[in-house]
């Protein structure tokens, strides 16, 4: 190291040269287990995914070359395609509306410090520890018309939290605000503090009520917290899987597929075709990508 | 401080507890666990008076988000017809549970693995990515960077699809080691993203003074800056620990080995054990186990968990 700072005072031009490509060869080599790994397991599969998608292809016989457009023809036909496609919008704008409004609502009401609203935040992220797969398996055994804790109460009335379809999609929309509530009102809370306090304050001066001061301050400054978890929630429920593999099971009467589980079935259950699977991975991919810009261009346009 | 402006409010009828909070926020630029002077409102019989109606709604909430983890824990071990716990209070359910199939501690050690795998594996990959990208420059970085991020926009299914193949492919079928990969390149966005602006916060003069005593960037990096991007690794081990220990879908997709099963999937079978009648002692009893290290680990580790969601990585 001493060499080369002597160096420096001799040639500085050509030292720089050099350190800026050993500078660049150090970076590549400390950036190389994320290049490695982006490439192999994300780059690499994303490519193969999409050649699948245009190939005829078994989950035993592996590839039988190429059948464009055919993978696509079956995933269209396919004949849950249509009602997972309206379920799970469905399943979206109900999930999206509850975590967003309670998230927000949980927020407000625990943006203070004082000890009691520290022990209210902890209960409500309790839930955010578990995995999706535990809670739905949590609420499997609390929701049953046998086990559960309303068991008894159930059985005179005849109904079962997942006995029908609205029943079904509500409890499940119940399990995962209880899972999530917590993780999206946290997320509110760091949007709110970054709202400056003097505009609170400027606005209690001018005589703004509280619901006055909520709408033209809180919520225009939040904007970009709201799209960002508007973004999250609508792309996680989208691809909603564990908590209707597990809770639902598809069910009652394949009413409640999302396309996710459209996807691993036709891959792994009874179809076992990988090629339309892959047909429709690359479908909700694009799909994915069309409303998140969609979102993010109507908040941007909003802001205007 | 708002106490002034509460005080004549103290006679009002008692207001909706959200828009309570609203009128109510004090606005010091503090953390939320921030510390906070204390109002003097509760001390009053006015200030009690209004705020018992806040007291009751909170505490109703926040009984609705423990009711079912309390429930679990307390049905685990209380009698119920069709378990192996049918009269008195035990842990028969548990015992079932240890001795489904290859038994619990054989799916204890294969989630272990796979989580204690992609943890080491993120830190280390984005211990190094986040120098790299923090403070070098090198051609590329900036694709790299937004490429590492794209993984969250892609669909977990459309990823796992090929990667069934491609570890097929490569010996990993079945292998607990090829999860635990997957596991890891899914972690990416967010630890990568983590560590850059963790290393970002420290000071470069900091390991430009390693440099002039001699240090080489390697070694600066251990010697100096790693205690330094400490708070940033805990955060990010405890959410790969947290992604990985609960993950479902990819051993389900890539493991059918039921040697190799992971905890979750472990217990989800574990449901239809004899012929469709499901055991729900023994599921609760592997709610239990599965809930049992995340939730300790969150309260342990709250700050961190917190810290994740404050350092504005969730905006990547």
């Amino acid at each position: 190291m001493s060499l080369i700072a002597t160096q420096r005072r001799v040639r500085p031009p050509r030292r720089r040269a050099r350190v800026g490509r050993r500078e660049a060869v150090q970076g590549w080599l400390y950036a190389s287990p994320t290049a490695i790994f982006v490439l192999l397991l994300f780059v690499f599969p994303l490519l193969l995914v999409l050649q699948m998608s245009g190939s005829d292809w078994p989950l035993l016989g592996g590839n039988r070359g190429p059948n464009v457009p055919d993978n696509f023809v079956q995933a269209v036909d396919n004949r849950f395609f249509v009602d997972s496609i309206v379920f799970t919008l469905k399943y979206t704008a109900v999930a999206t509306v509850l975590l967003i409004g309670l998230g927000l609502g949980l927020a407000l009401l625990v943006q203070e410090s004082s000890r009691w609203q520290n022990l209210l935040r902890v209960s409500f992220l309790v839930p955010s520890a578990l995995g999706l797969a535990s809670a739905s398996l949590l609420f499997y055994v609390l929701y049953s018309p046998i086990a559960g804790p309303a068991s008894g109460l159930l059985a005179g009335t005849g109904f079962t939290f997942l006995g029908t379809p609205n029943a079904a999609l509500f409890s499940t929309v119940f399990l995962i605000v209880w899972r999530f509530a917590g993780f999206y009102m946290l997320l509110m809370l760091v949007g709110l503090q970054g709202i400056p306090g003097d505009l609170y304050e400027a606005a209690r001066i001018d005589g703004a009520g509280r619901w006055q001061t909520f709408r033209s301050i809180t919520i225009p400054l939040l904007k970009p917290t709201l799209a960002l978890t508007t973004i999250m929630c609508v792309t996680g429920s989208l691809l909603a899987f564990e908590q209707f593999y597990i809770l639902t099971k598809g069910g009652p009467d394949n009413s409640t597929i999302t396309i996710v589980q459209l996807i691993y079935s036709v891959a792994f259950q009874g179809q076992n075709d990988l090629g339309v699977a892959a047909a429709l991975s690359v479908m909700a991919l694009l799909a994915l990508v069309v409303i998140n810009m969609a979102q993010l261009r109507a908040f941007r346009t909003d802001e205007r | 401080m708002t106490t002034s402006s509460q005080t004549p409010r103290a006679t009002d009828a008692p207001v909706e507890p959200a828009a309570r909070a609203v009128a109510d926020q004090d606005h010091e630029p503090e953390g939320p666990r921030g510390p906070r002077l204390d109002r003097n409102r509760g001390t009053t019989l006015a200030g009690v008076a209004i705020r018992t109606p806040y007291w009751v709604f909170t505490a109703g909430l926040a009984v609705l988000f423990i009711y079912p983890l309390a429930w679990t824990t307390w049905a685990s071990v209380s009698p119920l017809p069709g378990t192996n716990q049918t009269d008195g209070y035990g842990f028969g359910n548990y015992v079932t549970l240890a001795n489904y199939q290859a038994g619990i501690w054989q799916y204890l050690y294969n989630s272990a693995f796979v989580s204690i795998t992609t943890v080491v594996l993120t830190l280390l990959i984005s211990f190094l990515g986040g120098y790299a990208f923090a403070r070098f420059s090198f051609p590329g970085k900036n694709a790299l960077f937004l490429v590492t991020l794209a993984i969250l926009m892609v669909p977990y299914a459309t990823l796992l699809i090929p990667l069934y193949v491609l570890l097929n492919e490569v010996g990993l079928q079945n292998s607990l080691l090829g999860v635990a990969l997957v596991l890891t390149m899914f972690q990416l966005p967010f630890s990568t993203f983590m560590m850059r602006i963790s290393f970002e916060s420290v000071p470069k003069e900091l390991d430009e003074a390693a440099k002039v005593d001699g240090c080489s960037t390697w070694a600066a990096l251990w010697r100096v800056l790693l205690p330094a991007v400490k708070p940033g690794l805990i955060t990010v081990g405890l959410f790969a620990f947290l992604t990985a220990w609960n993950d479902f879908m990819a051993p389900l997709i890539l493991i059918n080995d039921s040697q190799k099963l992971t905890l979750p999937l472990a217990v989800s079978n574990l449901r239809v054990q004899v012929q469709g009648v499901v055991d729900y002692g023994a599921t609760e009893a592997g709610v239990v186990v599965l809930a049992l290290p995340c939730i300790l680990l969150f309260l342990l580790l709250q700050r961190h968990y917190v810290a994740g969601f404050m350092s504005g990585a969730f905006k990547g």
